[in-house]
């Protein structure tokens, strides 16, 4: 079902393929995790998704950028550490568990997932509440399909999902930095949304274990740790599911966490935003309402107070 | 002779104003690496994250100094102007990597410092330096006298609590690192303290 999201946007925007391609080349380290598997490189590891032109104007970051800059606490709290620590993740074989109110409940394989399905190409920013930013050229497929397929039965009000807890592969969970395991949700219309997809891939290739592999959520108008990484269960339920930032700190991270530069963060304003990347003596954006996808999600939230449900 | 008096006896060779020079070298090598690409894609940050880290550091040396003569009898207490001139200068430089290169907007620099509590604590922790820093000299010394000196520079004390305090506050969910430093500050400040004297009834 790809290609059904349009707008007037153009592939040539893009950075070029042989442009990252190159500077991959210089990073055999973080790379690796690429070329995993079956395939034989990663100049080989294309995913073949379909391209959309949604990502208009965007400049994707460098897959290099992507890689290295990361929250991943189940791998250390430092930027640095999922990109060292990460490949101890098993991701071949991985099921995810779909449970809760669905007509087909089960344990999934990845083939089963991803069984009928189009992957497509989504670039979309990418907004950390931790006032930086990125542009990443997911590959992935809506997340609308996948609750189609499982049958969502009627009652059923959100999604829940949960990441991997593997203390044998995770170094970071050993410390409790937050109530593991990961946990995050969404209301069901934001879960049905077309722009929220779940990813298996960015740049073409294969998901990099630092980034969530191999299926991950991204939701792009939302703070970055609602888009959940390394899934392994899914629930539909009726009530709000619990979400671990909001565990940790209500007041700071809402359930809702849609990017908003009018509610002030107790920590940081959210008035501005560093894109990752930009250097030493770059000047910080203004960041956009919804992080810039207002025209598209704004009427989900109609009659919400978004300071008070933040 | 023990190890401490041979110690002690090198210690004294070393002049202390070559901490000044050494003091630098990090601080410049730091930008260095910020501007050419060496502290990664968030290079800002990056900046930021070391020279507080540093600072912190240093001031936990700065505060070991009078306990480790007093109840080791290693002297260092020549070199504790210094360094104490040197961690001023890293908490200044971190404030102003802050300042000018990551908020770099007024209006959002002076929200920050009001509303945001770790913001507020760190900036608290420098505006109790700056006296202590500007005093350091044997001027101010002599002007002010030694009681009324050693008292101003007993702000050290806070200064050095609200610095830890500051790195706590800002840690995203528990980590051991920052509560880590904090500890080793509130030991060198217990230390400190004195019990009261029981008074002697006649």
């Amino acid at each position: 079902m790809a290609g059904r999201y349009k707008s007037k946007l153009t592939w040539d925007d893009v950075t070029p393929k042989s442009a990252w391609l190159n500077r991959r080349q210089l990073i055999a380290g973080g790379a690796g995790a690429l070329a995993l598997g079956s395939i034989a490189g990663p100049a080989a590891a294309s995913l073949e998704a379909q391209k959309t032109d949604y990502g208009q104007g965007l400049e994707p970051n460098t897959l290099e950028e992507i890689t290295s800059y990361n929250n991943f606490y189940e791998f250390g709290t430092d930027k640095a550490d999922p990109r060292r620590n990460a490949h101890m993740l098993t991701t071949d074989p991985w099921s995810v568990e779909i449970d809760g109110l669905v007509d087909n409940p089960g344990s999934y394989s990845m083939e089963d997932i991803l069984d009928g399905v189009t992957l497509e190409e989504r670039i979309y920013r990418f907004r950390c509440v931790e006032r930086w930013s990125m542009v990443i050229p997911w590959v992935g497929f809506e997340l609308s399909d996948l609750l189609n397929k499982v049958g969502v039965q009627a009652g059923a009000n959100y999604v829940a999902f949960e990441t991997a807890l593997r203390p044998d592969e995770m170094p970071g969970v050993k410390s409790p930095v937050i109530d593991w395991p990961y946990r995050e949700g969404l209301r069901l219309d934001e879960a049905m949304h077309p722009l929220t997809i779940m990813a298996t891939g960015l740049y073409d290739a294969p998901m990099p274990n630092q980034n969530g592999a191999p299926i991950r959520l991204v939701v792009p108008w939302k703070y970055g740790y609602k888009s959940i990484k390394s899934i392994v269960r899914i629930t539909l339920t009726e009530q709000q599911p619990p979400t671990a930032w909001n565990l940790y700190s209500p007041q700071e991270y809402g359930f809702f966490s849609n990017v908003n530069p009018e509610r002030d963060h107790p920590r940081w304003s959210q008035r501005f935003e560093r894109r990752v990347g930009s250097g030493l003596f770059s000047k910080q954006e203004p960041t956009l309402m919804f992080n810039g996808y207002e025209d598209e999600v704004a009427n989900l939230y109609q009659d919400m107070d978004l300071i008070e449900f933040h | 002779m023990t190890l401490i008096q041979r110690l002690n006896i090198g210690l004294r060779r070393i002049p202390p104003w070559t901490l000044y020079f050494v003091g630098v070298i990090p601080l410049i090598w730091l930008f260095w690496l910020a501007a050419t690409g060496g502290l990664g894609f968030e290079p800002i940050k990056e900046l930021e994250h070391r020279l507080g880290e540093l600072a912190l550091q240093m001031l936990i040396v700065v505060l070991a100094i009078r306990p480790l003569y007093d109840r080791i009898g290693v002297n260092l207490m020549a070199f504790r102007r210094a360094l104490g001139l040197v961690t001023f200068l890293y908490v200044f430089a971190h404030m102003l990597v802050w300042l000018v290169l990551d908020v770099g907007i007024l209006s959002e620099i002076w929200a920050d410092i009001l509303k945001r509590p770790y913001i507020t604590v760190g900036m608290a922790s420098l505006v109790l330096m700056t006296p202590l820093a500007m005093s350091s000299n044997n001027l101010s010394l002599r002007k002010m006298g030694p009681k009324r000196w050693r008292l101003l520079h007993r702000l050290t004390y806070p200064a050095a609590f609200l610095g830890a305090l500051h790195y706590v506050m800002l840690a995203r969910g528990f980590q051991w690192e920052p509560l880590m430093y904090l500890g080793v500050v509130v030991l060198l400040l217990g230390l400190r303290l004195r019990l009261p004297r029981r008074s002697v009834v006649a």
